[in-house]
């Protein structure tokens, strides 16, 4: 069965603890997380995490099911296949030498960026989008020479609000 | 008036109508000790924590309850482990409640301090930690709640000594509820529905029950089915008494050491209705070739368990009670008959199975392990409460004695735990004191915990040991005979201790029996001890369990002598 990247978004008990027992089943079962964003909801008591992970159709139901096993999981939404709007924010730090800066700020205009942070010798840019439109942003500004990433790894909230 | 943590979990302990608790005191939980003795709540003193959690698990499987047991913090936390785990594989509802440091202390490696929670996070349903003495009687009714319901499963609670110390008003809670645990009960109609249509159609059909028969308390629905549909009935190792060992539906455990006649009906069978099963791979050997021509109806009340190993045409997730009842209620109401031709043929095939190749060994100058089980079995008329160790003895024990209700084989199944036996049998012992509780054990695992010798005798509790005692690590040597040419690395134990005068030196009796006509004397002597006994018997060295299908092969490819 062909593997696929499945977007999953979990509400969760905020307490502590409750991120290890996720990661733990994961690695326990030898499933696999791409990557995983947490943060608290407007009810404090509860946190979204948006994980992405990826396996073959059995797997992806398996880890639906054993997520939801768990006590402190409160709901799992698997995003992929239903309508839903993706976002990652990426800090880079990218070399900013005289010849270049010009071509590093055309490109923050056109990706919509900004920069956040300036230097004698670097900036700092703020990035937003889907994982593809950071990927490019970086390839682009790859040759300029990128120092350092910080990428937070997608959040995701399903479009059709029923 | 304000209580201490001590006395509120007292208190919930009460309400939760706890009877016996199984455990060993240490400085972490003076306090705890301090209130339980005012309390009428038995406690079972043993000698090791792991023993603990054993006994807690045959208290719980023999009485149908919540075992609860009580250790210390640091090493009394870590022993329990192995006993969690075996309890969490074979889905027994316990509650651990083990001591911590003070709150002020976790996490600055002070003495006796571990991470139990973090330790134990896989191989507990759930499990807590109590940072504040308002949540204490919250988080232990929980614990008791989420223990039984749903697919049981042990739970933990560690608590630090100064939340044990400190006092709080008490009102008794209300039963809990978790928006984010519910538990499937009731079997969706639609599904019942599709597997009404698969039995109708069926020519071939086999019932597979497991421990979630026995769990859900559904012996009497699953042989109503198993009537009116006249077919023929396998159990998995977790399920045997499910149903009787004696109806001549029955066709004996399928799997690794099953029965031929078991593993040929499910490679020939055309509908496979699994209740309350795993597919365990011990079960289904090679997975693409498990029941390849039949269509399968899965009942579980764990979804995980559906479609985790093999793939099935009718999922119901729900108690193995309340979907049996309701498919019965239907088969009742739709009229739904069997083919009376075809169900003569598939009988008289299973028949001819059995008669092909039966469960047999032959008993000539020296003890066969077999005959062993087989006499219990008899003098005991399959009345006994049996407990096994792992190994040779616990498939023996499987296929020569023949249970007849739930609730009276205890084994760990699932984590296959050498040192089970004994301390499960002490549990259930203190469960049903007027019954008759008997270890089937090896030399090898009857030494796993073997210092509960103490704990049976100081609180008087008539455990009978069967040692089947090969001199060997016998069902790895099995394996080392067939699939590693005879090299025996690590499998002969002879020069074991007396075991005889083992059980004397603790204040029980001990017998032996060395050759074949001594079995039944020190069988019939050793039963009707009233106090502990060690029977042991010295049996053939280099028997084997057969059949055997070697691990990976498909089940229908046995090894039979």
């Amino acid at each position: 069965m062909a593997e696929q990247r499945h977007t999953i978004s979990l509400l969760v008990d905020n307490q502590p603890g409750v991120l290890s027992r996720i990661a733990g089943m994961f690695s326990g079962r030898g499933f696999n997380i791409e990557s995983l964003c947490v943060a608290a909801t407007v009810d404090p008591l509860v946190s979204r995490i948006t994980l992405v992970t990826s396996g073959d159709a059995l797997i992806i139901e398996q880890i639906n099911k054993q997520l939801n096993k768990l006590v402190n999981v409160i709901k799992v939404q698997d995003l992929t296949g239903t309508s839903f709007v993706e976002r990652e924010t990426a800090l880079i730090r990218v070399t900013a030498r005289p010849a270049h800066k010009a071509e590093i700020l055309r490109l923050v205009d056109i990706f919509k960026c900004k920069v956040v942070d300036v230097n004698t010798t670097t900036y700092i840019i703020e990035a937003t989008g889907t994982g593809e439109k950071l990927d490019a942003l970086l390839k682009l500004l790859k040759p300029m020479g990128i120092k350092e990433i910080a990428r937070t790894g997608p959040s995701a909230l399903a479009r059709n609000k029923k | 008036m304000k209580l201490t943590g001590a006395q509120i979990l007292m208190e919930v302990l009460k309400e939760e109508k706890v009877d016996a608790i199984f455990g060993i005191i240490g400085g972490a939980v003076i306090d705890i000790f301090d209130e339980l003795a005012k309390t009428d709540i038995r406690h079972i003193n043993v000698k090791h924590e792991q023993a603990a959690v054993h006994a807690a698990d045959g208290y719980a499987r023999a009485k149908k309850t919540v075992g609860v047991c009580l250790v210390t913090s640091g090493p009394g936390a870590t022993n329990t482990v192995t006993g969690i785990a075996s309890a969490y594989m074979d889905s027994i509802p316990l509650v651990i409640l083990t001591g911590q440091v003070p709150t002020g202390l976790i996490g600055n490696d002070a003495f006796q301090e571990v991470d139990i929670v973090g330790i134990t996070r896989p191989c507990t349903k759930h499990n807590y930690l109590v940072k504040s003495i308002g949540d204490l009687a919250r988080v232990v009714k929980e614990a008791f709640y989420i223990a039984r319901s749903g697919r049981p499963g042990p739970v933990l609670v560690d608590l630090p000594k100064d939340i044990i110390q400190a006092r709080a008003s008490y009102q008794p809670l209300p039963s809990p509820s978790l928006k984010s645990y519910k538990p499937t009960y009731r079997p969706n109609k639609k599904q019942l529905v599709k597997a009404l249509k698969l039995i109708q159609e069926a020519k071939k059909p086999l019932i597979f029950a497991g421990g979630g028969v026995v769990l859900s308390d559904a012996s009497a629905e699953l042989a109503k089915l198993a009537k009116m549909l006249n077919a023929p009935v396998t159990a998995s190792l977790m399920g045997l008494g499910a149903f009787p060992g004696t109806d001549k539906l029955w066709l004996g455990m399928p799997g690794m050491h099953g029965t031929y006649r078991a593993n040929m009906s499910i490679g020939a069978c055309d509908l496979l209705i699994g209740v309350g099963v795993r597919f365990d791979d011990r079960v289904t050997g090679k997975i693409d070739t498990f029941a390849p021509h039949a269509k399968i109806i899965h009942i579980d009340i764990d979804p995980t368990s559906i479609r985790k190993n093999i793939m099935v045409t009718v999922p119901i997730v729900a108690d193995c009670k309340a979907a049996l009842a309701e498919l019965n209620r239907l088969i009742d109401a739709e009229g739904i008959t069997v083919d009376l031709e075809s169900n003569k043929r598939w009988l008289s095939q299973i028949e001819e199975w059995k008669n092909t190749v039966p469960l047999a060994y032959q008993q000539k100058d020296i003890i066969k392990p077999q005959y062993v089980i087989e006499t219990l079995y008899e003098l005991t008329e399959g009345k006994a409460i049996i407990s096994t160790e792992v190994g040779q003895n616990q498939m023996w024990a499987a296929q020569y004695y023949h249970f007849n209700r739930p609730n009276a084989f205890l084994t760990s199944g699932g984590l296959g735990c050498m040192g089970f036996g004994f301390p499960a049998a002490i549990g259930a012992q203190v469960a049903r004191a007027q019954e008759l509780v008997i270890d089937i054990a090896g030399d090898g695992s009857i030494q796993m915990n073997i210092q509960e010798l103490a704990t049976a005798v100081q609180y008087k509790l008539p455990v009978k040991i069967i040692i089947l005692n090969n001199q060997y690590l016998g069902m790895v040597r099995q394996w080392q005979e067939l699939f590693y040419e005879k090299r025996y690395a690590a499998t002969d134990i002879q020069d074991g201790p007396d075991f005889i005068k083992l059980a004397e030196a603790y204040g029980g009796v001990g017998l032996r029996a060395t050759r074949p006509e001594e079995v039944v004397p020190v069988l019939k002597e050793g039963l009707s001890e009233p106090t502990l006994a060690i029977m042991e018997f010295l049996v053939d060295r280099e028997e084997c369990v057969y059949p055997m299908v070697p691990a990976g092969a498909p089940i229908t490819e046995m090894l039979l002598v």
